[in-house]
């Protein structure tokens, strides 16, 4: 079956299946207000999957119980519960292999758990789509937002992207499909967000008709075979490079792996004509930049409301897309930037580091103000940063005082 | 950012790079690739033929999407594979030898596959090696298996790779077209025929004959 050939048919609940860009470009929106766990609800409703895999303990986000619901009306094909983490990520694989258009979630010590199966899934090629609302990940336990176990993902060869919004959330997950199915891409997406923040606030989101939904995944455009047990990567450890030692071997793992960050690399294409590019900036002429992801980037954005109050002008960096990670834009956008500043919500400073690594004086950047294990980062602190940048002198915001 | 780097016959490197991961993109519908230059399709279809009559032992390597009927595309889409073969046989001076290899799985087949009869996406460069092909197209071969290939093939040999892909083409083969249909294969096989006899065969030799 071609994907094409289904566009005006209807599926068994009635949807209709429609293009992608006019679903999602061109359809009428209807404003709701929506946690974003609801809204995960919501955009999965329309996104034609065939199995959703839940593993539902997680106080992160409700998505996984409500997507049962889902099942429950007759919108998803197939839906259960694993037995851990570890056990839905290889579920969501098995699923994969056999052709189907597979969703989950997951966050935190949950990611960590079923870490293994990351870059199994992308060197396996299979578009899976896993819902990460981050939380922190370390003892002693927390179940609020931090953003640390992002920085494990970005090596699994997987796409990563980092919703800072509900509305991002939701059009993500359509337009994540769209990208992770090319057949020159097809790689799995963690689409992030920060949890609690995102997924428990409720927002004012745009949704597409509830009558319009994806054309069904065409599992005959894929790279690799579907479910072929007699080849790799099905068929793992009788396999010669897998188990000899040769150059030969060597060669072919090694060009295996390079072949899945190529296709990171052409997912560049897709992703930059959905998402209308891989940044999104303001006032990227400022000589101070807030460059950033997920929510950090909302409250940069009242920062520099605040700042501009006081007749201090900043710009802003919004990055969409960690793998592909976008050097080039972020390179261009902060060519003239004196002060890099970069907020975020985890204790190493991934993001920072990465930015470092992108563009020349790297001693422009300023990794911080950094909170983690589920502070709040008040945009007060952003605005002390740049203001102590600035050789400014201000109060501290919470501390005895300077 | 210009990017320099060409996809030319090899030895490349031990280990060549990815050619997307320096840059090299796709091309879009109606545009092919040549060393990752994106041109438009007949452009590619003029160069391919040439590089097939010029090669010694032009190769056409088909893999499991087109060995196996199916669907009806893939049926046509195999005559048409047989047409260019046998039109590349009917083209090329008595020196040369056409070849027609199939890929017809992906197990890995070391150290005992026949490099004579297959080739395989794991160590493509024994049959490459052992056949002393200089030129040669998948087709019919799933997109990721097909880049392995390629990319292989470039590492450790100086054979010119060209790709007949279904889908949106591969940067690792140093001419690549993309959306291939049994109509694109029997152009391809039209300018064969329209240049036999314009093209000299190569006199490069490397260190063991067409490939080292």
């Amino acid at each position: 079956m071609e994907t094409t050939s289904v566009i005006g048919t209807k599926n068994k609940k009635g949807q209709v299946y429609t293009d992608p860009r006019v679903m999602m470009n061109e359809a009428p929106r209807t404003p709701s207000f929506f946690t974003g766990s609801e809204v995960i609800k919501e955009a999965v409703r329309r996104a034609s999957v065939d199995v959703m895999i839940a593993y539902p303990i997680t106080p992160q986000s409700e998505a996984a119980a409500l997507i049962g619901e889902l099942f429950a009306e007759g919108y998803i094909g197939d839906y259960f519960r694993g037995e851990s983490e570890f056990a839905v990520m290889s579920e969501c694989a098995g699923a994969a292999f056999g052709g189907a258009r597979v969703f989950t979630t997951t966050a935190g010590p949950g990611t960590m758990r079923a870490m293994e199966n990351f870059p199994m899934w992308a060197g396996a090629r299979l578009p899976i789509q896993c819902i990460v609302t981050c939380r922190g990940i370390n003892s002693p336990l927390s179940i609020q937002p931090d953003t640390i176990e992002i920085s494990y993902l970005m090596q699994t060869g997987m796409l990563v992207w980092h919703a800072e919004t509900a509305q991002d959330f939701y059009d993500w997950i359509m337009k994540g499909y769209m990208v992770s199915e090319e057949p020159d891409v097809h790689l799995p997406l963690a689409l992030c967000c920060d949890g609690f923040f995102v997924t428990h606030t409720k927002d004012v989101v745009n949704l597409t008709p509830a009558d319009m939904c994806l054309p069904p995944y065409d599992p005959y455009r894929s790279p690799v075979p579907c479910m072929d047990m007699e080849c790799p990567p099905v068929r793992m450890m009788r396999d010669p490079f897998v188990m000899k030692s040769n150059y030969i071997s060597y060669a072919t793992h090694a060009s295996w792996q390079q072949e899945v960050w190529a296709a990171i690399e052409r997912s560049r294409k897709h992703t930059i004509a959905w998402l209308d590019g891989l940044i999104e900036t303001e006032n990227a002429d400022a000589d101070v930049l807030i460059v950033s992801s997920g929510t950090a980037v909302s409250q940069g954005r009242e920062a520099i409301r605040l700042l501009a109050d006081e007749g201090i002008r900043v710009g802003l960096v919004k990055i969409k897309t960690l793998r592909p990670w976008p050097g080039e834009e972020i390179r261009e956008a902060t060519k003239n930037a004196k002060y890099i500043i970069v907020p975020e919500f985890n204790v190493v400073g991934w993001m920072a580091r990465e930015i470092k690594a992108s563009i020349p004086n790297s001693d422009r950047v300023i990794a911080g103000p950094h909170v983690c294990g589920g502070m709040t980062m008040p945009p007060e602190i952003i605005v002390e940063q740049i203001k102590h940048a600035l050789g400014i002198r201000s109060a501290a915001l919470a501390g005895r005082g300077s | 950012m210009t990017n320099q780097y060409r996809v030319l016959p090899g030895p490349e490197h031990f280990l060549p790079p990815a050619a997307a991961s320096m840059g090299i993109r796709l091309p879009n519908p109606g545009e092919a690739h040549i060393h990752g230059v994106i041109v438009p399709e007949e452009q590619a279809l003029e160069e391919a033929a040439r590089q097939f009559l010029m090669a010694k032992v032009p190769t056409i390597f088909p893999g499991p999407l087109v060995l196996w009927a199916w669907n009806e595309k893939a049926a046509k889409k195999a005559t048409a594979i047989r047409h260019l073969y046998e039109t590349i046989k009917e083209c090329v001076t008595p020196q040369q030898q056409a070849m027609l290899i199939p890929m017809p799985d992906y197990r890995p087949k070391y150290p005992k596959i026949n490099p004579e009869v297959e080739i395989n996406p794991n160590h493509p460069n024994l049959t490459i090696w052992h056949n002393k092909i200089d030129c040669c197209m998948f087709v019919g071969v799933h997109c990721h298996q097909a880049n392995l290939s390629l990319k292989i093939i470039r590492g450790g040999t100086s054979c010119y790779t060209i790709a007949m892909c279904a889908q949106a083409g591969h940067e690792d083969a140093m001419l690549s077209f993309r959306d291939a249909s049994a109509e694109k294969i029997m152009r391809l096989a039209e300018w064969v025929r329209k240049l036999k006899g314009t093209v000299k065969v190569s006199q490069v030799v490397s260190k063991s004959g067409a490939s080292n």
